[in-house]
Order: C-alpha cells, then sequence, then structure tokens
C-alpha cells in the first residue's frame, strides 16, 4: 500500500528538481503530441530548443530571445509577489495593454516634438497607467471584499475593448491611408525603445526586467515588506499576529505587479511592436503566469523560466514556418508544463511512504 | 437610431438563447464549489466542450451526438484538474488557471481545420404551430432541447441539494471535509465526481455557444463566458434559482448591447462591447458583502492525514 505522508518541512531538492522534472516531462509529452499531429517528435522538439540559440541563424534568433523574455519576466516578477502572499492578479494581460496605451498616448500626443525627456515620461505614464488599472481590483477587494481574480480577469476583456476603440479611433495614424494602427513610435526618434546596443535585442526592457528581478530579491530577502508578503502566503494567522497590515500589502501587491506589466506593455510598443494595433499583445500577461510558477515565485527563477519560455515562443515560431507545427501546439505545450509542474510540486510537500506504515 | 426597431419579445427569445451557455457553466460550477472546490478553469472547460461539440457535429451531422462529445470533452478536461487537486493535493486557483490555459490552446489546436464550416441545426422541439403563437410562442416554445435541459437542470439541482440525502453529503463535504471525513464520507470521491460533473456542464454550455448560439467555431469563442459564470456564481450566493436570474439578466444585457449596436445608438461599439464585462464588475462589487452562501471549505486541500 503506498501513502502519502505529510514533509515537515518542504523538500529543498524537490523544489528545485520540480522544474526541470516538469520540463522533462513536458519535452517528452509534447514531442508523442507532435508525433500524433505527424511531425517527427525529435525535429520539433531540436527545433524548438536548440535551432534558437545553436543553430544556423542563431546570430538573428538569440536577440529575440531578450525581446521576448524581458517583458515575461517584468510581468511574472510583479505577480509572483501577490502569489507568494495569496494575492492573484491574473488580469496582468489588461494592465500590459493600458500600460502600453497610456505610454504611446504621450508619445503621440507630443508628436513630433523631440526632446530627450519624451522617453522618461512614457516609461512613467506606462508605469502608472499599469499601476492604476491594477488599483481597480485592488481597491475594490481592500473596500468591499470583491473577488480580486474576477475583477481582475474582466478588466483583461474591457482593456481589450478600449484598445480596439484607441487603435481603430483616437490613437489611428492620422496619415495612414484609414489603415486601422497607431502611427509607427519606431520611427519617431524620441519615443523609440530602441536597441542599447545595435542589434543586440538589448532594449530598455530588458534592463527594467533586470532591475526588478534585483529589486524583488532584495525585497523579499531583506526587507520587512518581504517577510510581510511571504508570512502572510505561508501564515495568514500567524502574518496579523505580526502586525502586517492585509489591506496594505494588496494594495503594495496588485500596485506593483500592474506597474511593472504596464512597463513591459509600453516598452513593447515603443519598441518591437512599435505600433498601437488591435492584437499587438499576443498574450505574455497570461503566459508570465507560468512563467512566475515555473520559476517558483522566486525572481533567479523567474529569470529562467522566462528565458526557457521565451524560447519555446521564438522556437514554436521556427517549428511552424519550418516543419508546419501549428501555432496552437506551442500554446498547448506552455499550458501543459504548468500541468506537470504542479502535479511533480506534491513531492515537494509529501513523500510517499510504501508499505503499510505505523498506524495512527 | 431607431429604438422602436428592438422587438421586446424577440429580445426575451434571443435571450434565452444567450443566456443558456453561461448557465449550464454556473450551474455545474455552483455544484462544484458547493462540494468546496474552486475550478477556475471553466473558460477552458467550455471551450474544449465548444470545439468537441462542434467537430462532432459536423462529422456525424448530428447536434445531439456534438452536445454529448462537448459533455465529455469538458469532463475529460476536468478529470486533469481532479486529478492535480485531489490526487497530486495541487493549489486549486494555480490548477484552474493552467486548465483555462490549457483548454485554450488544445481547442485552437483541434479547431484549427474547422474554422468557418457551419454546423448542422439543432432542431427545435415543439411543432412549428405552436412557435407561432403570437408572443408566446417565440419565448416558450421557439427553443432546442438543450435550452429547456438547462432549465430543468436548475429545478433538479436545486432539488437535489435541498431534499435528498447525497445534496446533504456533498454540501457537508463542502462545508467541513475534515468532519465529512470523521463521518466516513469519501471527500475525494465525492468532489472529483462534483468536478466531473461541473465540467461535462461547461462542455455542454460551450457546445450551446459554437452549436446554437454563434453557430460556429472560431478560436477563444468563449470570450470570457466562463469567467462571468464564475463570477455568477459567487453573486448568486451558491443558489441555483439566483443563477438563473443572473444568466438571465446577463443574456439580456448581452443581447439589448447587441441590438443597440444595431440600431446605431451613438455610444462606439466597443464601449457596448466591454459593458457585460463592466456590469458584471459593478454586480460583483454590489452583492460581494454578502459571504453568507460561501461554503466553508471553498478552496482547501484536503488530505486524510492532517
Amino acid at each position: 500500500m503506498i501513502r502519502l505522508v505529510k514533509r515537515p518541512q518542504p523538500s529543498q531538492a524537490w523544489s528545485y528538481g520540480a522544474p526541470v522534472l516538469a520540463v522533462a516531462a513536458t519535452i517528452f509529452f509534447g514531442g508523442l503530441l507532435f508525433a500524433a499531429l505527424g511531425k517527427n517528435p525529435i525535429d520539433a522538439i531540436l527545433t524548438i530548443f536548440w535551432e534558437p540559440i545553436f543553430g544556423e541563424f542563431s546570430f538573428f534568433y538569440r536577440p529575440q530571445l531578450l525581446i521576448k523574455g524581458a517583458p515575461l519576466v517584468l510581468i511574472a516578477i510583479g505577480l509572483s509577489l501577490g502569489f507568494k502572499a495569496g494575492i492573484w492578479n491574473i488580469g496582468a494581460e489588461g494592465q500590459y495593454i493600458i500600460g502600453a496605451l497610456a505610454g504611446a498616448g504621450v508619445a503621440l500626443a507630443l508628436y513630433p516634438l523631440e526632446s530627450v525627456l519624451i522617453f522618461p515620461a512614457m516609461i512613467l505614464a506606462g508605469a502608472l497607467g499599469g499601476w492604476a488599472w491594477a488599483m481597480i481590483p485592488a481597491v475594490l477587494k481592500t473596500k468591499f471584499g470583491t473577488n480580486e481574480i474576477l475583477v481582475s480577469l474582466m478588466l483583461v476583456y474591457v482593456a481589450e475593448h478600449i484598445l480596439a476603440s484607441m487603435a481603430l479611433g483616437a490613437m489611428k495614424n492620422p496619415e495612414g491611408f484609414g489603415f486601422p494602427g497607431s502611427r509607427n513610435l519606431q520611427q519617431y526618434a524620441s519615443a523609440h525603445n530602441a536597441d542599447i546596443i545595435e542589434n543586440s535585442g538589448m532594449h530598455w526592457g530588458v534592463v527594467f526586467a533586470l532591475i526588478a528581478v534585483i529589486f524583488a530579491y532584495v525585497l523579499l530577502s531583506r526587507h520587512r515588506l518581504g517577510f510581510a508578503i511571504r508570512v502572510t502566503g505561508e501564515a495568514p494567522r500567524a502574518a496579523a499576529f505580526s502586525g502586517v497590515n492585509p489591506k496594505g500589502l494588496i494594495l503594495f501587491c496588485l500596485g506593483t505587479s500592474g506597474a511593472l506589466a504596464g512597463l513591459a506593455g509600453l516598452f513593447e510598443v515603443a519598441g518591437p511592436a512599435g505600433q498601437v494595433t488591435i492584437d499587438f499583445n499576443v498574450g505574455y500577461g497570461f503566459t508570465a503566469i507560468i512563467v512566475a510558477f515555473l520559476g517558483r515565485l522566486n525572481p533567479i527563477g523567474i529569470l529562467f523560466a522566462g528565458a526557457l519560455m521565451a524560447l519555446t515562443y521564438i522556437g514554436g515560431d521556427i517549428a511552424q514556418s519550418n516543419l508546419g507545427l501549428p501555432a496552437a501546439a506551442i500554446q498547448v505545450f506552455q499550458g501543459m508544463l504548468l500541468f506537470f509542474l504542479l502535479a511533480i510540486d506534491l513531492f515537494t510537500n509529501y513523500r510517499l511512504q510504501i508499505g503499510a506504515g505505523e498506524t495512527a | 437610431m431607431d429604438l422602436s426597431s428592438i422587438s421586446l419579445t424577440l429580445l426575451m427569445a434571443t435571450l434565452m438563447v444567450a443566456a443558456t451557455p453561461i448557465l449550464f457553466a454556473a450551474i455545474g460550477e455552483l455544484i462544484v464549489e458547493k462540494a468546496g472546490v474552486l475550478n477556475l478553469g471553466v473558460e477552458g472547460m467550455m471551450i474544449t466542450g465548444a470545439v468537441c461539440g462542434f467537430v462532432v457535429t459536423i462529422e456525424t451531422g448530428q447536434p445531439y451526438l456534438g452536445f454529448l462529445a462537448g459533455a465529455a470533452g469538458g469532463a475529460a478536461l476536468s478529470l486533469l484538474f481532479a486529478f492535480l487537486t485531489q490526487i497530486t493535493l495541487a493549489n486549486q486557483v494555480a490548477s484552474g488557471l493552467a486548465l483555462t490555459l490549457f483548454g485554450l490552446g488544445i481547442s485552437a489546436l483541434i479547431g484549427q481545420s474547422y474554422v468557418g464550416l457551419k454546423p448542422e441545426r439543432t432542431p427545435d422541439l415543439f411543432p412549428e404551430a405552436l412557435a407561432d403563437i403570437p408572443v408566446l410562442g417565440p419565448i416558450l416554445f421557439s427553443h432546442d432541447l438543450i435550452l429547456y435541459l438547462g432549465l430543468a437542470l436548475v429545478v433538479s439541482v436545486w432539488a437535489f441539494l435541498k431534499f435528498t440525502r447525497a445534496g446533504l453529503v456533498l454540501r457537508s463535504v463542502g462545508e467541513n471535509h475534515d468532519a465529512a471525513h470523521a463521518l466516513g464520507y469519501k471527500v475525494v470521491r465525492i468532489r472529483t465526481l462534483a468536478i466531473l460533473f461541473g465540467g461535462a456542464c461547461a462542455g455542454v454550455g460551450g457546445a450551446y455557444l459554437s452549436l446554437v448560439r454563434v453557430p460556429q467555431w472560431t478560436e477563444g469563442m468563449t470570450a470570457g463566458i466562463g469567467w462571468i459564470a464564475l463570477a455568477l456564481v459567487v453573486f448568486a450566493s451558491w443558489k441555483p434559482g439566483r443563477v438563473l436570474m443572473g444568466a438571465y439578466l446577463f443574456g439580456g444585457l448581452d443581447q439589448l448591447q447587441l441590438r443597440l449596436q444595431g440600431a446605431g445608438v451613438a455610444i462606439p461599439v466597443e464601449y457596448l462591447a466591454m459593458s457585460p464585462y463592466v456590469i458584471t464588475i459593478v454586480v460583483l462589487v454590489i452583492l460581494s458583502a454578502d459571504k453568507s452562501g460561501a461554503p466553508a471549505s471553498l478552496g482547501r486541500t484536503f488530505h486524510a492525514s492532517q
């Protein structure tokens, strides 16, 4: 007879090992999925994980790793703070959109003025936009006890409609011959989030993502607020006794994750995307949830998880054009990863006992 | 703008159709939550049900087989959730999110070669003569079997929870799983069954969307209806009757905003289209003060050794 026995302490080894095992399991079952779709599984897996870093055209794909990884890390860092404390912001996609609109709005309003102050103003506006959008569920939660999961998620759909209205209306390029979408910010020097080193993919979003990682690491390991976050997640009653202000924590966690998601949106729209279009957002806000869990809600872990997830995006694109692998297959692949992680995580907190064991 | 073009009778008849997907998903989730489990994967199970129902209907030409397939698809996905949360004791919020992300992906994968096709029409239940009765006919008699099943389901769930022993056991598991376990009830088994029921209901709701309400398959076509269903359970205070009222209210608002778009009201289309989501938030805020109906063990993990 096999029984589950709760460990007195979560296992460190399993805690670090679970993401690795989950990736391995996903690669195995992903391979089966690709085989079921009639593709050679080994080819597909190599195309996704090997080609972008070591393949023939890796000089082109390596910068993409930074471009796709930065928003994922930036958003996931913010989400992880809340997730640790049991505050579930799942509307990062909406905050990302509103941050991008606020930042791009500043640039479009000032066009064609050139000034070194424009880009910092956009960054500020992007962060504020995302922060304000996240404050809606935060304030509703603290004032009325409304469920933040549902409100933040509903606001994603609201943000998507606002985006559509902006791309087709207020922010539409007046010189765009009637095509939907704003002016291209890549052609507006003061507003362009250009590569800091030419063709490296290293834009300001990457810098901010790294700063966010360091900031979160210090916050969680050295600061009182980080302690409050951890203790609230692990033992809410103990948190109350140790003087944690739960409402302040909700406002801080949701606000920070909103601001970081807003920044990610701004850097994307002013850089790689360039334009406010109906569908410039590609779901980073949702994928970042997987990144946050895969990184064990740990800043350093999130950095690796973000890089891995960026790899699946890029490799997925390559597999799509080279092997005809459907785009949705990569989405399934990413979803599977979270499944396996959640399942394998069992062994972090429990161990299997084989045999009868002592009776209670 | 011509508001007189909005016929109230027709609005009533179509709001019932618009409300049915939400109704199925919400009544299923109500049972799941009554058993103490929070499954945030409704959106994922709905869209899987939508694609399974659609594909089977196209392949067989049998809409009722399609609905069965929808139920099976939703239940199959919910089985994954049951495995994660009941066997491997994973966090329910995270598992539900995983289910939604996975469901959106797998449905897009299954449905990619079915975009733009038209499914066999689901037949109306009553003869046309009845549906031709002025006013009452279109409202009461112009629908398909599944819509009436949805109404019957609400009544059955209400009666099940209120009058049956099994309903009492289900509620006790949701209120206090340790006490239920001590009394000898199989907590994990009961919860797994509830999760499967919820998955099947969400699947039927999704299939109704792709087979009757739209009827077509497009990627991501549920567009948040599963989440609205989740919100509905909260502001219905876990009461089946209020779920019905809420679903019809939302069906009505949805149809009204579509009709206002059609009538050319001076509000931009995008703002009308976002109204169901905004209204959901507003209603949630107004009614979230009252949490008395929430099952006490909702969202908590159960492990027999604890």
